[in-house]
């Protein structure tokens, strides 16, 4: 029998547990019969989180002389911490109090009041035998570095940037592109207000380019990232760009002489050429070019060198190499962003076959005027404007064959390109949509702007897009049949034009990305929030924030949110100097490890590595999330883990196992209680 | 390579041509077909719409026979509808054991025993292009067709048996395309390749049958195709033989001859037309196939576009 002294506290959470559990029946027997377990006080209170449910744990534990607490309430992610700081100003070591689910694990998912009562019960009892064997623990204290790092030069990564910078600390900017600006950068107008996108853009990328805080490491990758919240080690590798900035002016000689025209698919994504050696648009950030070597007639075929016979400064290199070097920052930004929906791979709407089928992001830049056409809206030949253009909604979206998800900027971006097509062209306009999505503030007012100029809105998903005309007035036109499910007819509008609003894509490479920081992707591939709506840019893992469209479809005020706000959660961060890490980790028992590494690869943290000269796993501390998946793993148990050491949880199980719970008919008697 | 062979009752009536057909050209690629003995009609597209557990068990016979008579269990059906039935009825049968039961009750009664997975059914265009292969058949090239303008159709069934493993793409597949062009002729991008030929409207509704099969005949001939070529005899046969109603019921006066794949592969090897039943259909190929060149024709250099022209999206996919 245990010495400790032990108090259970049995919450209603009002309805929510009173409503199938008998509470006050859980907490007199809790009283009654752990009394022999070290249970010397049990009490149950409406709402156990309240001031007042807390008081009454601090006064017992201060006038009763209690040495461990267990709560029965709801799941240990929302109140753990409330209860474990309550045990604190009592006095009591938080780590000794237990939080027992009997909301979540017993209310929400039964029925039967016999059975979940008792099964209630079980679960405290679970609790006390656990509780007993826990130890007092303390926090690691880590210290902050004030360096951040953000991945990802678009709007979210910018705004990020600025913020900290602003703030006074230093930030690494990652991009993998020549230029910062992301896929703002690419549109014309934005939506609902038709700012021009540069126009509000360009001064954010300006001010990035020289700020004194920010290190803006462009045409760069990170390669690798060691170490933990406040103090990681990150290896980025610096692209060649074959331009020495140091003597670059960004004149543009070199680009105007080159004699090599490729399309550009990124930046004009695939509607307009540049040179192989380029800037991506006039006010890219920082101003130097780079070479293509895939492209570059002198990394081809030996011969050329026009930009380096043209260059003013002498600052073409081609013999420079990539530079990998690595910095120390203390957290991490991923604002990585998406790619769009690749429109090929729905045949039928005959994208790559169709010439005048356009996707959104070519769309875009068919109305930027700094763009292929200077802003005019023509077709493929360059030159005929349209007299109708069709839009289709949720390509690649709201699609089980593709993807599930709403891709939330398609309605909004549609509309927009629906009101540039009346304005640039008078073309007639039919939108094809499945259902208007026109949330958010002055959104809904502009789809009624754009419905008062005429253009026309077809309910129905698109079935084709053909070049074969069956009636007459189709010829040379493209047509596109949909079943309008207002009137409820099928019909073909042939229109001169069609533009795809593709969807919204995580990164191609967005899983390997996330692996290398140590987080998760959702089975869609964006990356996962530590909590969906209260945790929304922090992950699983301290120290790596997630911002913009890489955690979810969004838009650009949604996107710049995101950015501010996780630079706020930075900057509190740096703001305290160090941090305390939950000391809930895992550690290797040196002298049972077998030196196999199983568990090496299994952590998602990355905190595991392998002693070579002892030919032990160790784990580092600061990065062990205490998840517990090495412990359960390891073939010698050579793994513990503080707070769930296998005496832990078997005494835990045992506790279970003292009543039965069910017997297949929901009533339990007394005569089935397995004495304690 | 051995088969097991399912022809189907088309191949014994009206589509005896594409049976001749490829069975014309199976030896020159090493292909061997052994005709299922005693095989029953799979129920087209009718019995399934009616009753579909007697559809089940009338297909799964088939099935069956094909397990006890061929060791290798690999089956091949030149029929469109014949492949999907084959296929439909293999897979419920795997994924409902209910089914399989109940159709083996009835199978029972004629003393045969089907184990749902054991026969694997292919369409004929499918042993031919991925079991031998494109490369191989380039070789048997004696006759390339140069100059002859070919609008592939495939019609709707075989690509869109959505249960399985996708059969090339099924909004627009191209399998037969390059078929074609291995052949050495020239392929028209037939928009309407894999829409549907009408199957048995003909007796149901003719105002609906005319006006599909007249869409196919319109597009193709928009497109300046010399003819069409199919893998199915429901749609050679729609377009072929109602090909003079359409004409009546429209006031058009489209000649499209429509030919089985195998055909024009016989034509190609340097097979004789009778020997590959060509002169059976109603609208006469000869005139379309005399038009076949002897020597490639000059290919015209594709002209650059103009300067103003925007680019054409790449093949490849984004990132």
């Amino acid at each position: 029998m245990t010495e400790e002294r032990i108090g259970v506290y049995v919450c209603h959470c009002g309805s929510n547990i009173a409503g199938v559990v008998d509470v006050e029946g859980v907490a007199e027997w809790a009283r009654e019969a752990l009394k022999d377990r070290g249970v010397v006080i049990a009490r149950d209170n409406k709402f156990m989180c309240s001031t007042l449910g807390q008081e009454l744990i601090e006064n017992d534990i201060e006038k009763e002389g209690l040495t461990r607490v267990v709560v029965a309430a709801c799941s240990p992610h929302l109140h753990e911490g409330t209860f474990r700081t309550a045990c604190q100003r009592a006095g009591l070591n938080p780590y000794l109090c237990e939080l027992v689910s009997i909301r979540e694990h017993v209310s929400w998912v039964h029925k039967d009041k016999a059975v979940a009562t008792q099964k209630a019960k079980a679960i405290i009892s679970g609790g006390v035998e656990r509780v007993a064997l826990h130890e007092p623990l303390e926090p690691l204290h880590v210290p902050i570095h004030s360096s951040t790092l953000i991945v990802g030069g678009g709007i979210a990564g910018i705004q990020a940037a600025l913020e900290i910078a602003d703030s006074g600390y230093p930030v690494y900017l990652v991009e993998r592109e020549p230029s910062i600006g992301g896929h703002m950068a690419q549109f014309d107008k934005t939506f609902p207000t038709l700012d021009c996108a540069a126009c509000i853009l360009t001064p954010k990328m300006a001010t990035v380019g020289s700020h004194p805080n920010i290190n803006l490491l462009t045409w760069s990758e990170v390669e690798q990232v060691d170490g933990y919240v406040g103090n990681f080690t990150v290896t980025i590798r610096k692209k060649a760009r074959y331009v020495n900035t140091d003597l670059c002016t960004g004149c543009g000689i070199c680009e105007e002489k080159c004699p090599k025209k490729v399309v550009d698919e990124v930046f004009e994504a695939g509607l307009g050429y540049r040179k192989a050696v380029y800037t991506p648009f006039p006010q890219a950030v920082p101003k130097y070019p780079v070479i293509d070597v895939d492209n570059c007639t002198y990394f081809e075929k030996g011969t050329c060198k026009a930009c380096e016979k043209f260059c003013p400064t002498g600052a073409i290199d081609f013999e420079q190499e990539d530079e990998v070097i690595q910095v120390e920052v203390g957290n991490i930004i991923l604002a990585t962003g998406f790619d769009l929906f690749d429109a090929r791979r729905i045949s039928q709407y005959g994208y790559g076959r169709l010439a005048n089928v356009f996707t959104s992001l070519e769309f875009e830049r068919m109305c930027n005027a700094a763009g292929p056409t200077n802003g005019e809206i023509v077709l493929r030949d360059g030159v005929t404007k349209p007299e109708s253009v069709a839009i289709i909604h949720c390509v690649g979206s709201r699609d089980k064959n593709y993807n599930n998800y709403c891709s939330v900027i398609c309605c909004m971006a549609s509309l927009k390109f629906a009101h540039l097509v009346e304005e640039r062209t008078g073309a007639e306009v039919y939108n094809f949509y499945i259902d208007m999505r026109t949330a958010f503030k002055d959104y809904d007012e502009f789809y009624q702007r754009v419905l008062e100029e005429g253009a026309h809105f077809v309910r129905g998903r698109v079935a084709e897009v053909t070049d074969a005309a069956r009636m007459p007035g189709e010829e040379g036109k493209l047509i596109v049949q949909a079943e309008d499910t207002l009137i409820g007819k099928q019909r073909r509008i042939p229109v001169d034009m069609v533009v795809l609003a593709a969807g919204l894509e995580p990164r191609h490479d967005s899983k390997e990305v996330a692996h290398k920081f140590g987080i998760s992707c959702s089975a869609n591939g964006w990356f996962i929030e530590k909590h969906p709506k209260l945790d929304p840019v922090a992950t699983m893992t301290e120290g790596i924030f997630i911002a913009g469209v890489a955690q979810g479809p969004k838009d650009i005020p949604a996107s710049v949110a995101q950015g501010a706000a996780a630079s706020a959660r930075v900057l509190g961060r740096i703001q305290q100097g160090e941090i305390a890490l939950e000391p809930v980790r895992a550690s290797v028992i040196e002298e049972r490890c077998s030196g196999c590494r199983i568990c090496n690869n299994l952590c998602p943290f990355n905190a595991i590595s392998f002693d070579e000269e002892k030919k032990v796993s160790v784990i580092n501390a600061a990065l062990c999330q205490g998840c517990g998946t090495c412990v359960a793993a390891c073939p010698s148990n050579a793994i513990t883990g503080t707070q769930f050491s296998n005496e832990q949880v078997l005494a835990q199980l045992n506790g279970l196992l003292m009543l039965n719970v069910a017997n297949g008919h929901g009533a339990v008697t007394e005569a089935e209680r397995v004495p304690a | 390579m051995k088969y097991g062979y399912y022809p189907g009752c088309s191949l014994e009536r009206n589509a005896k041509a594409y049976h001749q057909s490829a069975m014309a050209v199976a030896p020159l690629l090493g292909l061997e077909f052994v005709e299922v003995e005693d095989w029953n009609c799979c129920g087209a597209t009718e019995v399934i719409a009616v009753d579909q557990m007697a559809a089940y068990a009338l297909i799964a016979r088939n099935l069956a026979l094909a397990a006890e008579q061929n060791g290798n269990g690999h089956l091949v059906a030149p029929c469109s509808a014949c492949f999907l039935n084959l296929s439909k009825a293999d897979h419920y049968m795997i994924e409902s054991p209910e089914l399989a039961e109940k159709v083996n009750t009835a199978l029972a009664a004629g003393d045969l025993h089907y184990e749902p997975g054991t026969v694997k059914t292919s369409h004929l265009l499918q042993v031919i292009t991925e079991a031998v292969g494109l490369e191989a058949i380039a070789e048997k090239v004696t006759k390339p067709l140069y100059g002859l303008r070919v609008a592939p159709y495939y019609g709707c069934l075989i690509v869109r048996p959505g249960f399985e493993k996708k059969y090339d793409d099924y909004e627009y597949p191209t399998v037969l395309d390059d078929l074609m062009k291995t052949l050495g002729s020239e392929v028209v991008d037939f928009p309407l390749k894999a829409h549907c030929c009408g199957g048995h409207m003909t007796q149901i509704s003719e105002p609906v049958a005319m006006e599909l099969i007249r869409r196919l005949l319109h597009n193709a001939a928009e497109y300046e195709a010399d003819l069409i070529v199919t893998l199915c005899p429901m749609c050679q046969f729609n377009l072929d033989a109602f090909q003079d109603n359409v004409n009546k019921y429209f006031g058009t006066d489209y000649h499209i001859p429509i030919l089985y794949f195998t055909q024009l592969m016989g034509l190609a090897f340097g097979l004789s037309p009778d020997e590959l039943g060509i002169g059976t259909e109603f609208v006469s190929a000869r005139p379309a196939l005399d038009k076949i060149l002897s020597e490639a024709p000059t290919k015209e250099k594709p002209k650059r576009p103009p300067k103003e022209a925007l680019p054409m999206p790449s093949l490849g996919g984004e990132g």
